[in-house]
C-alpha cells in the first residue's frame, strides 16, 4: 500500500503557520530570556492568554501555599523541576517567612496559568536562565510573611493577647507572656478568615533558621532514589497508545512518500499517518511502536535541506567572520575610535565551537489527550506558557484551554525550553488524529533525541588585540559567529557575556561585532546559553594575554578588575585562590587553570587540577568560589557546581554533533561521549557571604572548566587551544 | 510465558523478543526502571539477574525466561543505599538514578567494602548527566562503612 502527502491529513495549514510565527516569535523569544526582552509582551502575553486557565485550589493563603488539617504545608511550585533543585530552595523561601516545620513541608506543581504563575522576570510561565529563585525571592517571602502574619492575627483574636507578644517557631504558635501555645493545625480555621495583609513584615536576614543553612535538603531525594519518582515516560494511562515518528535525516527536510503496509501488520500497531514533522506511528505499546517505525518505508525529499558537512561550515564561518561573505556583522559594542586603534603589534586567536547535543537522561517525550477544542497534556513543561500557545495553535484551540500538569524531567539542560515547542507539538498533532481524548505518549528513542537538532549552535570567535600599559588591554576586536537563538533582535545571545566583561570595559578601544548566519539546523537554549562558549573564549585570552605580559594569571586578572572596579570578580578570585593554594606548589605533570566568568548575575570562579593522559586532560579536583547573593540553599549551590562541572567537562572534552552532508554522525552515548564516574573530578564549593539578592546556580558552573583545563594545558605545555572539544 | 521479577512469577503474553526493559515498564508496569539509550550504554535501565547487574535493554524477554530478575521496587525499602543516596542528597534530575543504584547494589553484594577503583569499575558504566558522580562515590562508601 501506497500512501500520498495528504493535505487534509496535515493538522497544521498554512495558515496557522504563519499565525505560529507571528505569535511564537514575538511572544516568547521577547519573554524568554532574562535581559534580553521586553516584559512588556510577557505581560500581554500572560494576561490575555491565560483567559480560561486553570485556575489553583483555592487557599486562604493564596496561590503558592495550601495548609490543611495534617499540618502539611504544600508549596506551589509554578517551576520546572530538572535536577537543578529550585524546589528546595522555593519551599526553604516559604518554610522560612512562614516560620513552618521544615519537615512537614512538601511541594506540588502549580498548573499552566500565567496570568497567577508567569516568572517574574519573564513575564511568561517558564523556567529558564537561572532565574527561578531570583525571580522567586520577593513573591514567595511575602506569601509566607502574609501566612505567617494571618496566623498571629488569629492566635492573638483566639487568646486576647497584643500581635506583639506572638511568636512562631516550626509551625507552632507561641504566646510570650504565658505558656499558650497552638499549631497551625489548631489555628488553622480562624488564620484562615484574616485578610493577608498587603505588605507583610519580612525577616531580617540575620533572623534566618533555614536559608541559608544544610538543613535546606531536597524534597525528591527519597522518591528519585527508591523508583517512585514518575517522569513523563512514566506516564500510563487506561487506552493509552505509545507513538513513535520518524523524523527526516535532514534538517529541513520533507516528507515525500511513504509505504506503511509492513509497519500497519507488526502486531500492536494501531495506526500509521502523516504529521508535520515526519511520519507517526500509533501502537499499544513501546516495542510494536518501535518495530513498526522500523518497518516504515519512507523516500523525504532534501530540497530545502541542509546538505553541508560540518568542516564546510567550519570554513564558511572563518569566511564570514573574516568579512569575505554577504553576512553583515551587527555592531554589539563600540567603544572609541576603532579607526588605527588595531594598528601595529596585535595577539590575535579564533576559535571554533561544534554543535552540541542536550543529551538530557530522559529522551524527550510528551503525553498528550486531545477531545476537540480541549487538550490536556502531562510533561515536563519548562516553558508553559509557550507550551499553551503552542498546542493551542496546533489544535486550533486556545492556550487558557490547554491544560499542562507539569512533571519532574529527567534532565532539560535546555532541550525541554523550545520556543517552537517541537516534540509538544508532534505529540498534540499525533492526539489530534487519534482524536477521542484518547492519551498518546510519544516516546523519543535516544537516537530521535540526538538527531533532533536544536543544538548549542556552532560558534566561531575572531579576536585581535592590542595590549597597553603593563601588558592590559588597550583595544580590543571581537567578531563572533553564531546562528540566531531567538528570530528576531540582535543576537546578543551569542556573545553574552563579552560586554559587560572587565577585560573590555579596561581597554579604550572595542570593535565588537555578531554575524549571524541563517541554517536550517534549528539551535536551542544550553545550559549557560551563549557563556558555554563566550566564557572560554575571554578567560583563555586572558590567560594567554598574561602569559605574553609575563604575569601570573591571578595577579593579572585582579589587576584588571581592580582597574575596572569589579568587586564581585576579585572576591571570588581572592577566595578560589586560597582555597585551591594557588600560589603553592604543584607535582610534576600537573598544572592548575584558574578561570572568573559571571554568568546570569552570579560570579563564579574554578580552579582545576589538571595532568595530561595519553592526549586526554585528567582533571582530578576543581575548586570553585561563587557569589549568589544571598546563598538559599547551600547544599544546592555545591550539587549545581558538581553538576555543572561535570556537564562543562563533558562537552569540552567530548562533545561534538558532527554533520555529514547534513545528516547528525553522532547518535547514542557510543558516538556523543560523556563523563563518566571515572573522569569525574571532586569538586569543593566556597560560598562569597552576601546580603544582594540571590541569583541563580544552574547554569553559572557551567561555563568555567573549559578555560580552566584549557588554562592549565597551557600552562603544563605551551600550546593553546583554539577550539573544542579537547579530544577530538 | 512466565517472568520471575521480584520473587514473583508473572504473566508475560507479548512479542518474546521485546526487550525485557520495555516488557518491565509497558507490561509489568514497574516504571523504576528507565528507557535511557537502548543500546547498553548509560545503564538507566539496570536490573539484577540472578544477582548480577544487567541491563535490561539488551537482553529480550525469551533470553530473560527462567532468571530471577531483580528491580528498583523489589530492593527492599530498607535498603542501606536508599538511605545512603537520601543522606548525601545524591539525585539531581534523578532519572538516572534507579538504574545507579542497582548497579551500587550489585557492587556491594560482590565487594562489600569496595575501592575508589572498585567503584570506578563498576559504576563507570552508568552514565548521569546531572553530574552527581562524587555523590554518588560519596554514597556507596558511606553504605558500605569505608572512609
Amino acid at each position: 500500500m501506497s500512501e500520498r502527502k495528504s493535505e487534509e491529513r496535515s493538522s497544521r495549514s498554512p495558515v496557522l503557520t504563519r499565525r505560529r510565527l507571528v505569535l511564537g516569535g514575538s511572544l516568547l523569544g521577547g519573554a524568554l530570556v532574562v535581559g534580553y526582552t521586553a516584559r512588556n509582551i510577557g505581560a500581554v502575553a500572560s494576561g490575555a492568554l491565560s483567559i480560561g486557565a486553570q485556575s489553583p485550589d483555592p487557599s486562604a493563603f493564596g496561590p503558592f501555599i495550601k495548609i490543611d488539617e495534617a499540618g502539611w504545608v504544600t508549596v506551589v511550585n509554578k517551576h520546572q523541576e530538572m535536577g537543578q533543585g529550585t524546589h528546595a530552595g522555593l519551599a526553604a523561601i516559604v518554610a522560612e517567612e512562614l516560620d513552618a516545620d521544615w519537615e512537614k513541608v512538601r511541594l506540588e506543581s502549580s498548573p499552566a496559568n500565567a496570568a497567577i504563575y508567569k516568572n517574574t522576570v519573564m513575564g511568561i510561565q517558564a523556567t529558564a536562565g537561572s532565574s527561578a529563585i531570583a525571580g522567586s525571592w520577593d513573591q514567595l517571602r511575602h506569601a509566607g510573611a502574609a501566612a505567617r502574619a494571618m496566623f498571629v492575627q488569629a492566635a492573638a483574636g483566639k487568646w486576647g493577647v497584643p500581635v506583639a507578644s506572638i511568636n512562631v517557631r516550626s509551625g507552632v504558635v507561641y504566646h510570650a507572656g504565658s505558656d499558650r501555645q497552638e499549631t497551625f493545625v489548631e489555628l488553622l480555621a480562624d488564620a484562615a478568615k484574616v485578610t493577608p495583609p498587603a505588605n507583610p513584615t519580612l525577616k531580617d536576614p540575620k533572623d534566618y533558621k533555614l536559608i541559608g543553612t544544610d538543613l535546606v535538603r531536597r524534597k525528591d531525594s527519597q522518591s528519585k532514589s527508591n523508583g517512585t519518582a514518575r517522569y513523563t515516560q512514566d506516564v500510563q494511562l487506561p487506552r493509552m497508545l505509545t507513538a513513535m515518528v520518524a523524523h527526516p535525516p535532514r534538517f529541513g527536510g520533507k516528507l515525500a512518500s511513504f509505504d506503511a503496509g509492513a509497519a500497519r501488520r507488526i502486531p500492536g500497531v494501531v495506526d500509521v499517518f502523516e504529521i508535520g514533522s515526519g511520519v507517526a506511528v500509533v501502537a499499544e505499546d513501546t516495542w510494536s511502536a518501535r518495530r513498526g517505525r522500523d518497518a516504515l518505508k519512507i523516500t523525504w525529499d532534501d530540497t530545502k535541506a541542509e546538505t553541508r558537512s560540518s568542516h564546510e561550515l567550519r570554513a564558511l564561518y572563518r569566511d564570514i567572520a573574516n568579512g569575505k561573505t554577504d553576512v553583515t556583522g551587527a555592531a554589539f559594542h563600540t567603544v572609541g575610535n576603532v579607526e588605527r586603534a588595531f594598528d601595529g603589534e596585535l595577539f590575535e586567536a579564533s576559535f571554533d565551537f561544534p554543535y552540541l547535543a542536550h543529551a538530557a537522561m530522559e529522551p524527550m517525550n510528551c503525553v498528550a489527550r486531545v477531545d476537540g477544542r480541549k487538550v490536556k497534556l502531562m510533561f515536563a513543561s519548562q516553558l508553559q506558557t509557550m507550551d499553551q500557545i503552542n498546542a493551542a495553535l496546533t489544535a486550533i484551540s486556545l492556550p487558557g484551554m490547554v491544560e499542562i500538569e507539569t512533571l519532574p524531567a529527567g534532565g532539560s539542560f535546555g532541550r525541554r525550553g523550545i520556543m517552537t515547542s517541537d516534540y509538544v507539538v508532534e505529540c498534540v498533532n499525533i492526539a489530534r488524529h487519534v482524536g477521542g481524548g484518547r492519551p498518546v505518549k510519544l516516546v523519543w528513542t535516544r537516537e530521535d533525541d540526538m538527531t533532533s537538532g536544536y543544538y548549542r549552535p556552532m560558534v566561531h570567535h575572531r579576536i585581535s588585540i592590542k595590549c597597553g600599559d603593563a601588558g592590559l588591554p588597550a583595544a580590543w576586536r571581537h567578531h563572533a559567529v553564531a546562528q540566531a537563538l531567538i528570530p528576531f533582535g540582535a543576537n546578543e545571545i551569542a556573545v553574552e557575556g563579552i560586554k559587560n566583561s572587565p577585560y573590555l570595559a579596561v581597554a579604550a578601544v572595542v570593535d565588537g561585532k555578531v554575524f549571524t548566519p541563517k541554517l536550517a539546523v534549528p539551535p536551542a537554549f544550553w545550559r549557560s546559553v551563549g557563556n558555554s562558549h563566550t566564557a572560554m573564549v575571554l578567560e583563555h585570552t586572558v590567560d594567554q594575554l598574561a602569559r605574553r605580559a609575563k604575569r601570573d594569571p591571578a595577579e593579572y586578572r585582579r589587576a584588571i578588575y581592580a582597574k575596572a572596579g569589579d568587586v564581585r570578580r576579585l572576591a571570588v578570585l581572592e577566595l578560589v585562590c586560597k582555597k585551591a593554594g594557588w600560589a603553592g606548589p604543584i607535582e610534576a605533570g600537573w598544572a592548575r587553570g584558574l578561570a572568573v566568568h559571571e554568568c546570569f548575575g552570579t560570579v563564579v570562579a574554578q580552579v582545576a587540577e589538571v595532568s595530561m593522559r595519553g592526549g586526554i586532560p585528567k582533571v582530578r579536583r576543581v575548586v570553585c568560589a561563587v557569589d549568589c547573593g544571598v546563598a538559599v540553599a547551600p547544599n544546592q549551590i555545591a550539587a549545581q557546581m558538581e553538576g555543572g562541572v561535570c556537564f562543562g567537562l563533558s562537552a569540552a572534552l567530548y562533545g561534538r554533533i558532527t554533520l555529514d552532508r547534513g545528516v547528525p554522525q553522532e547518535t547514542n552515548f557510543d558516538g556523543y561521549r560523556v563523563l563518566r564516574m571515572d573522569e569525574a573530578p571532586s569538586v569543593e564549593t566556597y560560598i562569597v557571604p552576601s546580603r544582594r539578592n540571590p541569583t541563580g546556580v544552574g547554569e553559572p558552573g557551567v561555563p568555567l572548566i573549559a578555560p580552566a583545563v584549557a588554562n592549565a594545558i597551557l600552562s603544563l605545555t605551551g600550546r593553546a587551544t583554539t577550539g573544542l572539544p579537547f579530544v577530538t | 510465558m512466565k517472568l520471575n521479577v521480584n520473587g514473583n512469577d508473572r504473566n508475560f503474553d507479548g512479542d518474546v523478543r521485546m526487550p525485557l526493559l520495555w516488557a518491565i515498564r509497558d507490561h509489568l508496569g514497574l516504571t523504576g526502571t528507565k528507557y535511557g539509550c537502548g543500546v547498553a550504554q548509560c545503564g538507566a535501565c539496570t536490573v539484577h539477574a540472578d544477582g548480577q547487574a544487567l541491563r535490561s535493554c539488551s537482553i529480550s524477554v525469551a533470553d530473560a525466561q527462567g532468571m530471577r530478575i531483580r528491580t528498583i521496587e523489589g530492593l527492599g525499602a530498607d535498603h542501606r543505599l536508599l538511605a545512603a543516596w537520601v543522606k548525601h542528597d545524591v539525585p539531581q534530575c534523578g532519572y538516572c538514578q534507579s538504574g545507579q543504584i542497582m548497579q551500587a547494589a550489585a557492587l556491594l553484594e560482590a565487594i562489600p567494602k569496595p575501592t575508589d577503583a572498585d567503584i570506578d569499575g563498576a559504576m563507570s558504566g552508568n552514565i548521569c548527566r546531572c553530574g552527581t558522580y562524587q555523590r554518588i562515590r560519596a554514597a556507596i562508601k558511606d553504605a558500605a562503612g569505608v572512609a
